[in-house]
This record gives structure tokens, sequence and C-alpha cells, in this order.
């Protein structure tokens, strides 16, 4: 017995060293669907694209308070039971728990587009990078579905790299819910001057090749060879294996402010990281799922802390959960950071510079400043980033 | 005690998550590159070590 976390990502791994944090003693048991300690995502669309994997340089590192803990790696979970208080894994081993921590993440999005399979990819885990970067030959013909930040990110590496590199995406511009069409725009101009192509408000109607994927077709019957294709198309919360206890699963896992689930049966149940749907008092009562790096460790402490207090027989801190989304991304020689959810915008204003050079983009709701992105202007952002965080107390 | 602190500069990209953790010891200069302390009182250690947590590279080591 004890806990199991059920996620060997950056949520589950604060998760685990807050519990200890928080003295929690027993054992502590994390169970991981890809066959690695938990590692750093983020440079698998840059610089470990462009320079090479290296899975030692990618782990987090791992504090001595988690020495103890069992690893179960390489063995997903597949269906749970919260009122026995088990969690079943692919290999048909039973797990039983004290506590739980759902930890499990997301998954890309896959598109049912006809035609090969082969040559298809995202670019989520360590072994989809490294495939990835095998094909980024000079001469390679890249193909990206998505325009979003990582869509974006790999076109930049696959340019950097000497490949061709073509957007397509449904959006009208890329990365328009997180920056606006203003600043997207800006954005897509700065990539087409780098020798990005994009084919926007489009989608594949059909991908062809007799072995693998050698071209595409769009919506608008252009037809676009290509080498190799990756998928950003957005996220699928894994949340299948927690069906039949009750909970809302509507979009990922709905928890409290304390990051419990609610449910009666999940008294002592968890969740963290990209597969929680978690209110934010600095963006009202809504609750939401927020994909952004710096979440898993924010509701990872939250959780962890919670659930010491549960299993000690205390009462866990129920007061407002805050946390500051922030974002970071970094394409060419630019560098955008964000701080706040620009996506909840209803008007945006360039406050400073111009979208096609170094400039800070404010974002307004009905509150006030909600979002803030600043590009080559990290060290401008700061007072930004305050005005957001005092949402917090109005 | 003293907490040793070293950053990897050749993995730092200058993102200054860390300096909303330990403003102290971290800081982005008007260049918006990062400066910080190599050494840091006893005191300071666990938001030294979040600050280590939080930075998107991993560029951090606290000793």
């Amino acid at each position: 017995m004890g806990v199991v976390i059920v996620g060997a990502g950056l949520g589950g791994l604060r998760a685990a060293e807050t519990l200890r944090a928080k003295g929690y003693t027993g054992a502590i048991t994390i169970v991981g669907d890809e066959p690695h300690h938990p590692y750093n995502r983020p440079p698998l669309s840059k610089e470990a694209l462009l320079g090479g994997v290296d899975v030692d340089g990618l782990l987090f590192r791992r504090r001595e308070s988690l020495d103890d803990v069992e690893w179960i790696l390489g063995n997903a979970a597949v269906a749970s039971d919260l009122s026995a208080r088990t969690v079943t894994l692919a290999d048909g081993t039973v797990l039983p728990f004290d506590g739980l921590v759902i930890a499990s993440g997301i998954r890309p999005r896959r598109l049912p587009i006809p035609g090969p399979k082969d040559g298809r990819t995202c670019l989520r885990t360590i072994e989809e990078a490294r495939a990835v970067r095998d094909r980024l030959t000079p001469d390679a013909r890249v193909l990206i579905l998505g325009a979003g930040f990582i869509g974006c990110e790999a076109a930049a590496t696959a340019r950097k790299l000497g490949a061709e590199a073509t957007v397509v995406a449904l959006d009208e511009q890329p990365m328009i819910r997180p920056l606006g069409a203003e600043l997207g725009a800006a954005m897509r101009r700065r990539h087409e001057d780098q020798g990005v192509h994009f084919h926007l408000g489009q989608s594949i109607e059909a991908f062809h090749g007799d072995d693998r994927v050698r071209s595409a077709t769009l919506s608008d019957g252009t037809e676009l060879p290509a080498d190799i294709v990756i998928e950003a198309v957005g996220s699928v919360p894994n949340v299948e294996w927690l069906e039949g206890n009750g909970l809302d699963l509507s979009d990922g896992v709905l928890v409290d402010s304390a990051m419990q689930v609610s449910n009666e049966a999940g008294a002592n149940v968890v969740a963290v990281g990209d597969v929680a749907r978690h209110p934010d008092a600095l963006f009202g009562p809504v609750a939401r799922r927020i994909e952004h790096w710096n979440i898993p460790t924010e509701t990872g402490r939250r959780a962890g802390a919670t659930l010491a207090a549960l299993l000690a027989g205390e009462e866990p801190d129920r007061g407002p959960f805050t946390a500051m989304p922030s974002f970071w991304s970094d394409q060419y020689d630019h560098k955008i950071q964000s701080f706040g959810l620009p996506g909840l915008a209803t008007s945006t204003r360039v406050a400073d510079g111009d979208v096609d050079g170094p400039c800070i983009v404010e974002y307004h709701d009905d509150r006030g400043l909600v979002g803030v992105v600043g590009v080559d202007r990290t060290q401008d952002l700061v007072p930004y980033r305050k005005e957001i965080a005092a949402r917090a107390d109005c | 005690m003293t907490v040793r602190i070293h950053v990897d500069m050749d993995k730092c990209q200058h993102y200054g998550q860390c300096c909303f953790e330990a403003d102290d010891v971290f800081q982005l200069d008007d260049a918006g590159k990062l400066v910080y302390s190599t050494e840091a009182d006893d005191s300071r250690r666990e938001a030294v070590e979040s600050a280590a947590d939080v930075c998107p590279m991993q560029a951090i080591t606290v000793e």
C-alpha cells in the first residue's frame, strides 16, 4: 500500500517530491507508460531536435528524498477502481493504494487522414524526436500539420537544419490562440523570412505513397511533396483508465482548488498537470486544463501537500489555487515569453515596440490585463506579470 | 553553511523564471541576460531549489 502516482512526467515527480517534503514517509510507486524516468519535453522540438537527443541531458534531477520510490516504467495504467482503491496496469498488475495521484498527462491528437501511416509522426516522446531527427536531412521535405507552438518550433528547427518546411493548419494565423491574430501574423512573417511555407485555412484530405507518405493533398486541391510529416494538432487527456468511477472526465479530470477529485470514492485522490482541470483564482471560477510547462510543478506541489495532509488525517488547505501560467518559445533567434492566458482576451493592444520587432503585447478581458506576450523583451515583462498576479486579490 | 549555485550558461536561455523564485540570487540585466550569485545563505536553500525546479532548460545546479 502507500501512494501510487500514475504518470512519470513532471507533475508526478513534483507531487512525489512534495509528499516527502511535507512529511509523508510511506511507500511511493510511480507508474509511467514510457520507458524513461521523468524528462523535459520542450527541447524535443528545439535543442534536442537540432543537436541530437541525449536522454541523460533531458532527465529531471531526482532528489535524494525519492531514492526509495519504486518506478514501474514502460507499463501504462489501463483501469482503476477508486472504491476498491486499486489501479490495474497493462501487464495485469493490480496496485492497491491508500492515496492516488492522477498524473497521466496527455497524448497528441491524431487525425484520421486516409493514406499511408508510415512517415507520419508526432513530437512528444524521446523516441519520436529521434525518429524525426534521423530524417531531418538538409534535402528533406518536411510537412508540418498544425501551426501551434510545437509545429512552429519544429518548422524553425527544420529550417535551421537546411530542410524544407511547410506548415498546414486550419487556423488563419500561426499560434493564433496564444498570441492573437496580429502577433500571430507577425510571427508568420518571421517564419516566411526564413523560408517556411504556410498553407493556412487548410486541412489535409489524404496522404499518398505506396509504402510510406510521399505527398499530401490539401483541402484546396494543392498537392505537396513530403518526406516526413510532423503532426502537432493538439492533445487528448489520458483519462480512459479512470472511467467507471463516476468522475467528471469531460475534459481531463475535474479537481477542486486543493487538486482533489470531486467524488466520494476519490477521497484520497488528487490530479496534477496537463490532465487536471482545475480552477485558478487569477481567471475566475471556471476550471481549465492549462498545458503550460510550469503548471505540472504548481499543481504537483499543491496536490502533494493535499495528499500528505489527507494521509496524515488532517484537513488540507482548501484556499484558492493561484498559478501564473507561463510559456516560452524559441523560434530562430527570437524569444517569445508569455504570462497569464492571452487566449481569454477580448481585446489586444501592442503596448511597446512593433510586432515585427521586439515588442510587448497586452491582452485584456473585462477584468483588465489577462495576459502579456513579449518578443525579445523578457526582462521587461515583470510589471505586467505583477499586474496579472494582482487579479487574484480582486 | 552556504548554498552553492551553478548555471550551465550553454543551456540557459535567459527566460528568467528563476528570478521569480529567488530574485536576490537571480536577475536579468538590462540586456535580458541572466546574472546570478554563485553562493547564497542556507536560509535561501528552499528558494534556490525552487528556482532550479522551474528552470525550463533545467540549467541550474544546487549544492
